[in-house]
Parts: C-alpha cells; structure tokens; sequence
C-alpha cells in the first residue's frame, strides 16, 4: 500500500511554543531548480513585538540562572543537534548547500554550541577588573548583559551563522528575537525544536520567518529591545538599523563577514559584544 | 425593597463565553483604536490599595493622574483616584484645581468582615475627609449563606451614609462561584441604591473578566428597561492591557450602547494599565513601539 509522506508544517518559535504568524501570512522557499520546499510563516510586526514582550519577561531570570547551569543548557543544545545532524545536512542540502559543505557547517555549529558552553563560567572573569584608583574606594568593574536582543541572521549559512551570533549573545545572558535567513529558513526553525528539546526556558530563543523590509525597521526602532545585530552587507540597510537604533541608544552590531566557519567566529570578544560594563566605586576606610 | 430574584435570567457560560467571543474579534481601525485608548484613559480609578501605601505614594499617583504623558498631547486626565480612607485627605489636597474625583474604599474593604457599625463608621469617616465616591464591599459570606436581606439592608444602610458621595458596590465575583449569583448580587446592589456595581477588591483572584462583567451589564440593562435609570459599571483587577480595555469597551457598547460610553457610567479600576494605554498612544502617534522604561512608574 502507497502511503502519502507528512510534511512539516514550519511555524515560529515564541515564548518556547511554534505558533503560525498572527497575520496569517505566508512565503514560499524554493529549492535551486524551483521546486517547492515549503510555505513559511511570513511574521508581522506584532509577532515581532509579542515575542519582544516575552523575551523581556523571562530575561532577567534567565541572566540569574547559575553559569554552571547556562553552559550546561548550551551544552544540550549541541547533544541534541548532533543526535539530529542527518536531519539539518539534507535540510541546508535541499536549501541549495554541496553536501560537503553542508557537513561541515552541522559539525562546526554543533563545536560552536559546545565552544561558549565552555565560555559560561569564565568570560566575566576575563571581562571584570580590579581598577587602580587613587581615592579610598575599592573600584571594580563586571559586564551584564544588554537584555533583550534583536538580530537578524545572515542569509547564507543560516544555521551556521545563526549559532555563531545567538550562542555569545544568550550565554551572556541576553534574550533574543532572531529574524531567520530569508531565503534558507528552515533549518532555523527546526534548530528551534532542537532548543525546545534542550531545557532552553521558552522565550529565552525566540525565531522568526519573514521579510527584513518589513521588520528591520521595527527591529531597530523598538524602545525596549537593547541591542540589535545585523548580518549582511546592506549599507542602506546598516545606516537605516543604526539610525532607528538612536531613540533609545541601542547598541548595534554589524556583521559583514561571509564565512561563518572562520576560527574568528570563536571569540570571548563575541560574548563581550552584548555586554554592559558596570563600574562600581565602593568606599573603604582611609 | 429587595427584588424577587427567583425570575431572574440563568446563565449558561458556555454561551456567555462564546458571545464574549465575538466581541473578543471585532476589528478596530487604527483612528477608533485611538479615540477607544483615549476614551479608556479617561475612564480609569488610579488606584493603590496597598499596606506598605504612604502619603508620598498617595502625591506621586495624583500627579500621574493629572499628568499622565506630558509628551502627549490632548490626552485626558484618568477619572478618579482610589484609595484607603487615611489617604482621602491628602488625595483630595494634591487634586485640588482638577476634576479628577477621589474614591475611597470602606466597609472593612477588602473582606468586608467587620459589624455594620464599624463599617458606617468606616465609610462616615471617608466621606467626611472629603471622598466623592465611596467603594464599598458587600458580605459574601452572608450572601453565600442566603441572607440577601442581611447584604440588601447593608447596602442601604452604606448608601445613606454616603450622603452626597457615588457608591460603588463591590460584589467580590472572584467569590461568588457562579454567573448566577453574580447576577443575583448585581440585582440586590442595584435595587439598594448602587450608583455603580464594581466587580473586585482586586485581592482575589480571579478579578474582572469579561463574562461576570457582561452579566452585569445585563443586570443594569434590564434595571434600566425597567426603570429608565442608568447604573455605572466598573471591572477592577487584572485588566492590565490596552487590547482587553478595548474588548471591554466594545463590550460595553454592544451592551449598553453609547449613553454608558463615558466616565460617569464605566470605570476601570486598576493601575498598570494606564502605562500600557500611554504606550499605545506613543505608538501610534510615533509608530515606535516603547518600552516601560520611558514611562514615569505612578
């Protein structure tokens, strides 16, 4: 008897549920010959902003779960997805990757996951400071993340490239709102099932599909995102984000780099990037 | 007199839910939407009602009041404020020029668990500190057990203490267990001389929801019917978001129509609310979302 395959119905990921987008709305992923790969969500504003909402509702605690407790989470993350490496190889493959190519970036973004698990405990070490100061203070400086971060992942190497900017950004303790690879999708979403699957407390992760002519500008303006990321080479689209970002002095970030297996994308400096120093002076007896 | 309350409509909450429903998917133009949040703004009681309040507290949420966003323009002042009887006096003093009514609770508010005596005192002494609107609490235990007369007389005896100031009958829907009691506790508020009918103290859960504020809106559309006298709504507790200020008012207005449409006949009781609404209007005016952070907390 013939049976029909079941196709994945590929949703967001909000608040640690997949919900379908509140307008409705889809678009549609073609392999390299035209063929259809599937219908995405095509996310609204109001996606955009429910999930700001929860991404900043869970931020704090999850900034307050133990270091140890982070990388451990992270650490799942990477246990999981490389149980599910077979399924991302023929998904980036069907996206229009070489199979060798493919390969390669599953296996580095799995080492990148399991890179700034590593990093959990250690990078506010490398980052704080005793500073020398000549009045009667102790005076020491530690970083905090930003908060809630909004990024838009690069187009190519979307899964790669993807873990490469959120893993720094949540180790840290930041939330995100990632607005996946327009072209190359659905890998994001189905690293969202891995995340789900990986004690990633819902909201922490948050995944988009859409148009960054539609969001960028939202993603930039919005007053209670804190940082903003954006990997491309867009200059219109970089002086606009940076524009939009002044109304409440986010902090952007700008990507331009086309390789995301690189050894540079390893880096305590990335963790650093959505950081907050913090300076305290504290007075001590003469 | 106290009504027959054994003719009176039973609720079926499956209906009254899915009839919620639908005022729950109206869709809103951007310019209703506007003129709703500012509507919604101006029908707000600011309230704390909090042990740890002081008189500072008290000052702070009575310039929010008066000075909601001074960023935004032609938007109105909330309607009233609310509070503990202690602070009536000082509420009444930061107010002064404004039109922004003072409301008080009394009664041994929030459970209402004290002699008739001491709650006439309660509310005497609020009025005499110059409130303009006094929320009482009814008995719930009495009303569980029965005694309607016992809550009918009480709310009387409270009215005429009030003298000139509103009274709002809180009926605690959190404790009531059914639709049909709150409609039977709506009508004993009404027929014993409630300017409003409020649904909570906001200490229990659950507060205001649509469905026990649509029962009572049908209470006072029947006593109206009846009557030709208009009866105040207030749901108080858990409505903390623009969007579910708008169902209520569609609500309201598929209800009872446009004559209710305004302060005199609706209130919202509550406090976080009001910042959501101010973002809203940002929003819309500036098409940015806003974050909490910009806006003053009281």
């Amino acid at each position: 008897m013939s049976r029909l395959n079941i196709q994945k119905t590929y949703k967001l990921y909000i608040g640690g549920k997949f919900p379908r987008t509140e307008s409705g709305r889809y678009f549609t992923i073609n392999d390299n010959k035209g063929n259809l790969i599937a219908n995405m969500c095509l996310a609204s504003r109001k996606d955009f902003r429910n999930s700001v909402v929860i991404a900043r509702n869970v931020q704090s605690s999850w900034a307050n779960t133990t270091a140890l407790n982070k990388g451990q989470i992270l650490y799942r993350v990477a246990e999981m997805l490389e149980g599910r490496k077979e399924q991302f190889i023929a998904e980036l493959i069907a996206q229009g990757e070489t199979p060798a190519n493919a390969k390669t970036e599953v296996l580095d973004a799995i080492d990148r996951l399991v890179y700034y698990a590593g990093w959990s405990d250690k990078y506010q070490q490398f980052f704080s400071a005793v500073n020398p100061v000549s009045s009667s203070h102790f005076n020491f400086s530690s970083v905090e993340p930003v908060g809630v971060v909004a990024v838009i992942a690069p187009e190519n190497q979307s899964l790669l490239g993807l873990i490469s900017v959120i893993a720094p950004a949540i180790v840290g303790g930041n939330t995100v709102v990632v607005l996946a690879s327009e072209t190359k999708p659905l890998t994001a979403i189905s690293f969202a099932e891995v995340l789900n699957s990986s004690d990633v407390p819902g909201g922490v992760v948050n995944i988009l599909t859409g148009k960054k002519a539609e969001l960028a500008g939202q993603m930039a303006s919005h007053m209670d995102v804190n940082s903003i990321i954006y990997c491309g080479t867009d200059e219109k689209l970089i002086k606009s984000i940076s524009e939009l970002a002044s109304h409440n002095v986010k902090r952007t970030i700008f990507y331009k780099k086309h390789d995301w297996t690189n050894e540079s994308c390893e880096s305590p400096y990335l963790i650093e990037k959505t950081q907050e120093v913090k300076t305290t002076w504290h007075p001590t007896e003469i | 007199m106290i009504p027959n309350l054994n003719n009176l409509p039973v609720y079926d909450t499956t209906g009254v839910n899915e009839r919620i429903a639908r005022f729950c998917t109206r869709s809103i133009k951007a310019s209703s939407k506007v003129e709703g949040l500012k509507l919604a703004l101006s029908m707000i009681d600011l309230t704390t009602l909090e042990g740890k309040d002081t008189t500072r507290k008290v000052q702070q949420l009575c310039y929010k009041a008066m000075h909601p966003h001074d960023t935004l323009k032609n938007i109105p002042t909330v309607a009233a404020i609310c509070v503990y009887p202690a602070f009536v006096k000082e509420a009444k003093k930061a107010l002064h020029g404004s039109d922004i009514h003072v409301a008080s609770v009394a009664t041994a508010f929030p459970s209402g668990q004290s002699s008739l005596e001491v709650k006439l005192l309660d509310t005497k002494f609020a009025v005499d500190q110059g409130a303009d609107e006094i929320d009482m609490v009814i008995s719930r235990g009495e009303f569980l057990a029965g005694n309607y007369q016992y809550v009918f007389d009480e709310i009387a005896a409270v009215k005429e203490a009030c003298g000139k100031a509103h009274l709002k009958v809180i009926l605690e829907t959190g404790e009531l267990d059914t639709l049909d009691n709150v409609r039977k506790a709506s009508e004993i508020a009404i027929y014993a001389g409630a300017d409003f009918i409020k649904t909570s103290t906001g200490k229990i859960q659950p507060a205001a929801t649509l469905p026990v504020t649509y029962v009572m809106l049908h209470a006072i559309k029947d006593y109206y019917l009846k009557t030709g006298k208009m009866i105040g709504m207030k749901p108080a507790g858990g409505i903390s978001t623009s969007k579910i200020a708008l169902q209520y008012l569609v609500m309201l207005n598929e209800v009872l129509g446009e004559k209710w449409m305004n302060k005199n006949y609706f209130r919202f009781g509550a406090s976080s609310i009001t910042n959501d609404i101010l973002m809203q209007l940002v929003k819309s005016e500036t098409g940015i979302y806003q974050s909490i952070n910009y806006f003053s907390k009281d």
